[in-house]
């Protein structure tokens, strides 16, 4: 298949093409191989497969298939089969032969490898994931035949730019790289600048410790970010995009590569694509390990191989951005959504979610929590919920102290507000913010004062340096810190922080700065008393500070 | 062509101003002086200090004066309590950041950092100050850097690219580490680009950059870019 | 000495294929940290002439960026990652035991040169945490004795030499 130019009209012969081809089997094993798995031994589950369907003789009617993450990252290597989706956990290789043997061959699944946790699914809703673990991602084919690029045909055939824009300013979709702006004004703000050529940054620099979202999306499913750019860049007219992707992913750029060399082959990328008069190229540019490079202006002063230095908005990258061009900047998780939104429809999307937050969102779900793993839910679903449904609480028996939202620069959330759903204003209220989607479960063996030390420490290593307050001013938070937590506390301390964190709030050039202080300000808010037993006892309930003393 | 106007209010006084003017310009050309450390005439904005940030009414963000342009009708507050406080702040983390003492320092009476401290009524540090112990680097001729007194205001590294044209200077680091380099980060007098024009000693706000020998009030020249580069455009 | 030239070749090579232009000079860094191991000043002023940008902008881009090493790395590294999974699941005690144990702190290496040990901001894989990076392997779910076994069998099960 691949070499071929497509038409417009292939691609549904394609797709027919690829779903007789799997229909001849009458199972598919889908073995995880994201970078959740593979250190678990993903690869070598994926040959013992390849393996047993030969010896059993079974490797007619079984496809093996090596896919992108299928969400249960606790207990990898995860393997699925179809139909009938049965999901078996933690499989080794010893274990593949039994499986295929009992599941394959006597077509009695092992009922004691299965994942169990059946809520941990009930309650997501995968959009933007539609594809990760189902399809091998590494097969243009197998998107294909799930409709894939359909969408795209779709705009090129039958829709005016203006018209893909309605739509998805209809939707009500808002950048899911954290901030949160309406996806459909952006794109009407390119598209209308009079500059040319215009360019598309797809934001892949998850630089958030403890978020993985976008490394699974593009591991599982690169060719929904690489078709929702196409459509974005036939709707603001641009001809070249970037995808900016840290260098911390091998196995996500592996895979856009191949993606991406795919598409190009298939002329679903380059001049002329699909055989009509519309232009893109795409290229990967490559984060170096810098968290502030995922701030809209700051990726724009990398890809141009500067210092990652947010710039001053006003102009907008909208109308000045690459090289002073018009250019688009969305997170990657937000154009997987395209497709979806040009195939069903703008007023589809409102219908999910909440109708100022519409559709769904990715989340990392971690810490201390039962379930970890990378789950997508619609949008309003509460924090109790994901904690608990999805994430099935907190394990070995320990009690629920904090949930932090949105990062190293989200909010401390406590149990009082476990209520609350998860929406971008609903979050922002309460000191958090959406970010790029990470939720981090602390237990009460977690100090809330060393916590909100650990954030402003990891704030005060990325800072670029630029503005004084995000540079100097979380630096001298930073040292109020280390105070309290080594037994020097005064009680001016917390007045200092408080004032501090909203002055560095406030002033901040761009939104590391401004949102540095939201852990400390949460924990303030939430948590004082934790402030107030370290500086006043000199005590910490969970045992993490004053370490130094007591080893003195 | 002409260059169209607008008319704004900036602390209650109405004022009209080409379009296109930066607020800080704006105000200063009609008498109000909205207090700054990185802006400089002649170099290309940088927005960086915080210290010229003003609120416009209607919004509830404050923006720096010098990078944020007029529009028709638009309010500015220079002057606020909220301004004066988060002034006073930033001056505060800029002289507890590294190592700031007026009595021993070239630039005493002839610094904008300490000039603004006074200004702003700063009396004391809130934080605890954290003494900076970099190397002074004295090896070129007659000038010298002294990285515990730098702002990072980047006014050197500008003036140096912009308007000298050789871009000796720039930063290494980021956040808290970031220190202005010459060159590979070289001593002074080993750099390769480095003419030795003074220019990075003239507009330098502090006693980062200096001449040896030379009475500071003598040294500095903070409308150079703006001489300079007036009379480069002048055909 | 011949290897000394094939890199330089090898160098040249992707300075042409990204056209000598400034604005790749991140990719260009990346390319010369994985053909020398690592940035030296007679490295970064080679590519500051050949894409006719200033040296202190090369050098300050390649410092900017924690990714890019200007020190040469040692034969082994050990990379923690300190995310926020990893570090609400204990990785501060691993590190701390990795340098009781091989005697170095983060950032350095071991004056043998055999092992650095490194630290990164999260390496993605949070619902394993806590996770070390052992060469190019990971560990997930890692505790101090699986991290510092799999050390000692790397550096050929010899105890670094402090």
């Amino acid at each position: 298949m691949e070499g071929l130019k497509l038409k417009l009209d292939d691609l549904q012969r394609v797709a027919e093409h690829e779903v007789d081809f799997q229909r001849a089997y009458k199972y598919r094993i889908n073995v995880c191989c994201s970078s959740g798995c593979v250190p678990f031994g993903a690869l070598k589950v994926l040959k013992a497969f390849e393996d047993a369907v030969k010896e059993f003789g079974v490797d007619k009617e079984c496809k093996v298939a090596r896919t992108g993450c299928i969400g249960t990252c606790s207990v990898g290597p995860a393997v699925l089969i179809e139909p009938g989706d049965y999901l078996y956990q933690s499989v080794t290789p010893e274990k593949v032969r039994e499986i295929v043997r009992d599941h394959i061959v006597l077509g009695l699944p092992v009922k004691d490898m299965l994942y169990k946790n059946q809520a941990y699914f009930q309650k997501q809703h995968r959009l933007v994931l539609r594809n990760a673990g189902k399809i091998d991602p590494s097969r243009i084919e197998d998107y294909i035949s799930a409709g894939g690029y359909s969408a795209l045909a779709k705009c090129l055939a039958t829709m005016t730019s203006q018209g893909v824009i309605y739509e998805v300013r209809t939707s009500g979709l808002r950048g899911r790289g954290g901030a949160g702006f309406s996806t459909g004004q952006k794109w009407g703000l390119v598209a209308r600048a009079q500059n040319f050529p215009k360019y598309i940054v797809a934001n892949l620099d998850e630089g958030d410790p403890g978020v993985f979202a976008n490394r699974t999306l593009a591991e599982a499913d690169p060719h929904a970010i690489i078709e929702g750019m196409l459509i974005a860049a036939y709707a603001v007219g641009a001809q070249k995009g970037y995808i900016y992707i840290r260098s911390e992913y091998p196995l996500a750029i592996q895979t856009l590569q191949k993606a991406i060399a795919q598409a190009k082959a298939m002329s679903l990328l380059g001049d002329n694509i699909l055989e009509m008069s519309f232009k893109f190229d795409l290229e990967l540019r490559f984060g170096a390990g810098a968290f502030v490079a995922g701030e809209e202006t700051a990726i724009l002063a990398s890809v141009e191989g500067q210092r990652a230095m947010p710039r001053p908005r006003p102009p907008y990258p909208a109308n000045s951005g690459l090289w002073k061009k018009p250019t688009l900047i969305q997170n990657v998780e937000t154009l997987a959504n395209i497709p979806l939104i040009v195939q069903n429809g703008g007023l589809w999307f409102t219908k999910i979610g909440t109708s100022k937050c519409t559709g769904t969102k990715c989340f990392s779900l971690t810490g201390q929590i039962n379930n970890p793993g990378l789950i997508e839910v619609p949008m309003g679903i509460s924090l109790r919920e994901v904690v608990f449904d999805i994430g099935g609480g907190v394990p070995d028996g320990r009690k629920f102290k904090a949930v932090l939202v949105g990062g190293p620069s989200g909010g401390c959330l406590p149990d009082t507000l476990l209520e609350l759903p998860i929406d971008y204003d609903s979050l922002t209220k309460v000191g958090a913010i959406m970010g790029s989607g990470g939720i981090v479960v602390l237990d009460d063996q977690s100090c809330m004062v060393d916590t909100a030390k650990f954030f402003t420490e990891f704030c005060v290593d990325e800072s670029c340096g630029k503005c004084t307050p995000c540079r100097a001013g979380l630096a001298r938070i930073k040292e109020i810190f280390d105070g309290i937590t080594q037994g020097t506390g005064k009680m001016d301390d917390i007045a200092t922080l408080e004032k501090s964190g909203v002055f560095i709030r406030d002033a901040s050039l761009c939104g590391l700065g401004q949102t540095a202080p939201n852990p400390v300000l949460t924990t303030l808010r939430y948590f004082k008393d934790e402030y107030l037993e370290h500086i006043v006892e000199k005590k910490c309930k969970a045992g993490k500070c004053f370490k130094n003393e007591k080893e003195a | 062509m002409s260059i169209g106007t607008v008319k704004l209010k900036i602390d209650g006084v109405e004022v009209t101003v080409p379009e296109g003017t930066m607020i800080l310009k704006a105000a200063k050309d009609n008498g109000i002086i909205i207090p700054t450390l990185c802006s400089l005439e002649g170099l290309t904005a940088y927005g960086g200090c915080r210290i010229c940030l003003v609120e416009i009414s209607g919004s509830p963000k404050l923006f720096p004066a010098c990078i944020t342009s007029v529009s028709t009708g638009m309010a500015v507050t220079t002057n606020s309590e909220k301004l004066k406080e988060y002034r006073k702040m930033a001056v505060q983390m800029l002289l507890a950041e590294r190592t700031h003492i007026c009595s021993v320092c070239v630039a005493d009476e002839h610094c904008e950092l300490q000039d603004m401290a006074n200004q702003l009524g700063v009396d004391h540090v809130m934080f605890e100050r954290n003494w900076s112990r970099d190397e002074i680097d004295s090896t070129h001729d007659f000038l010298v850097i002294d990285r515990n007194r730098c702002i990072l205001c980047t006014r050197c590294i500008r003036v140096c690219d912009q308007i000298e044209g050789v871009h000796t200077l720039d930063l290494k680091l980021r956040g808290k580490d970031s220190q202005v380099i010459m060159d590979l980060d070289e001593h002074w007098a080993n750099s390769c680009s480095c003419t030795s024009c003074r220019k990075c000693a003239k507009v330098c706000p502090v006693g980062a950059i200096y001449i040896e020998g030379e009475p500071i009030g003598h040294t500095k020249r903070k409308d150079i870019a703006e001489f300079i580069l007036t009379r480069r455009n002048r055909k | 000495m011949s290897e000394i030239d094939n890199r330089r070749l090898l160098l040249e090579k992707v300075l042409k294929e990204h056209n000598f232009q400034e604005s790749a000079l991140l990719e260009i860094l990346h390319r010369a940290q994985e053909i020398y191991g690592y940035l030296d000043k007679d490295l970064l002023m080679d590519i500051s002439g050949s894409l006719n940008i200033p040296p202190s902008h090369v050098y300050g881009v390649a410092t900017f960026y924690s990714y890019f090493k200007l020190k040469k790395p040692g034969e082994h590294i050990v990379t923690g990652c300190l995310g926020t999974a990893c570090y609400v699941k204990g990785v501060e005690q691993i590190m701390q035991a990795i340098e009781a144990e091989f005697d170095l702190k983060r950032g350095g290496s071991t004056p043998d040169g055999k092992l650095s040990l490194l630290v990164t901001r999260c390496i993605g894989a949070c619902a394993m945490a806590p996770s070390i990076v052992v060469d190019d392997e990971v560990i997930g779910k890692a505790t101090k004795g699986v991290v510092i076994a799999k050390i000692k069998s790397v550096l050929g099960g010899v105890k670094a030499e402090t």
